[in-house]
């Protein structure tokens, strides 16, 4: 119970980090990243800020050790620069540069009861799934084995 | 760069860091987005809290025009077809690469993971490439 606590003051704090910043709205993402346009730092501005909380606020969460409200803390465990790691993320690049949304700020939009981001989610399960599928297909190891994702 | 706003993006991400740190803190969970939308998909994982979570997000906007603050409506493309490409590559591409811009980009080099260096180093740059191809090249 009080881990679906923690996850909805969570969410609702993460939402209005994207809502104040401005990186709900895909136009903004876009125009920081149109270098060669009207350019617009702001996402990278937001990118310093939240690291300059989650870096000193990590390594004090590894330092104490168990969480609060739970038995373990799941940090992730892979290392390895692999190929699944950067053809994924060549094909979430394309697909971030083409509309400007990646997952937060399309899940967040969902509360604008915008029909467009419907769809886009809509799509980006789909595309979650199709993964899943593609993946059991090739991996001759066991879904258990999969080490924490990232993120 | 007549569009910056450096105050409301500090303030933001100071916000975003704050919710990572306090899920991890607490939870000792990773505030990645792409995994937590993506392990409710699992059956058998742990979905109370990830669920949530994306309550919680698209809740704020709500909860931001009852206050009288209602968010602007996302600029989306007209192309219902483009909208789905891109949905399908950053649904498929986030799993793949095990992260996103909050995982990987927030997260990751939070823990000074190189991997996640990397990534975020991979999918800036090709979404760079996009939209200076789209902007610039095709559509320009």
């Amino acid at each position: 119970m009080r881990g679906i606590l923690v996850g909805l003051v969570c969410g609702l704090i993460f939402g209005a980090g994207l809502l104040v910043s401005g990186m709900m709205q895909p136009s903004k993402v876009l125009a920081f990243l149109d270098l060669f346009g009207a350019w617009d730092p702001s996402l990278a501005v937001v990118m310093v800020a939240a690291l300059a909380v989650t870096w000193p606020g990590f390594a004090y969460a590894r330092r104490r050790g168990q969480p609060l409200f739970a038995t373990k803390s799941w940090w992730p465990t892979a290392s390895a620069i692999d190929r699944p790691l950067v053809i994924g993320s060549v094909l979430f690049g394309v697909g971030w540069g083409l509309v400007g949304l990646c997952p937060g700020p399309a899940i967040e939009n969902l509360g604008t009861g915008s029909a467009s981001v419907f769809v886009f989610v809509l799509a980006m399960i789909g595309g979650m799934l199709l993964h899943r599928v593609w993946h059991r297909r090739n991996s001759a190891m066991p879904s258990v084995l999969v080490t924490a994702p990232d993120g | 760069m007549a569009n910056f706003t450096p105050v409301s993006a500090a303030i933001g991400g100071a916000l975003i860091g704050l919710s990572a740190v306090l899920l991890m803190l607490l939870s000792g969970r990773i505030a990645g987005i792409s995994g937590i939308v993506g392990e409710c998909l699992i059956p058998g994982s742990d979905k109370g809290w990830r669920l949530a979570f994306l309550a919680g997000l698209v809740a704020v906007p709500l909860l931001a025009a009852l206050l009288g603050f209602p968010a602007a409506a996302p600029s989306m493309p007209s192309s219902l077809g483009l909208i789905v490409v891109s949905g399908l590559l950053v649904g498929f591409g986030t799993r793949m690469a095990s992260g996103c811009t909050s995982g990987h980009g927030i997260c990751g080099i939070a823990r000074v993971s190189s991997r996640s260096l990397a990534a975020t180093a991979i999918f800036m740059a090709c979404a760079i490439v996009v939209v200076f191809l789209t902007r610039h090249v095709v559509g320009g």
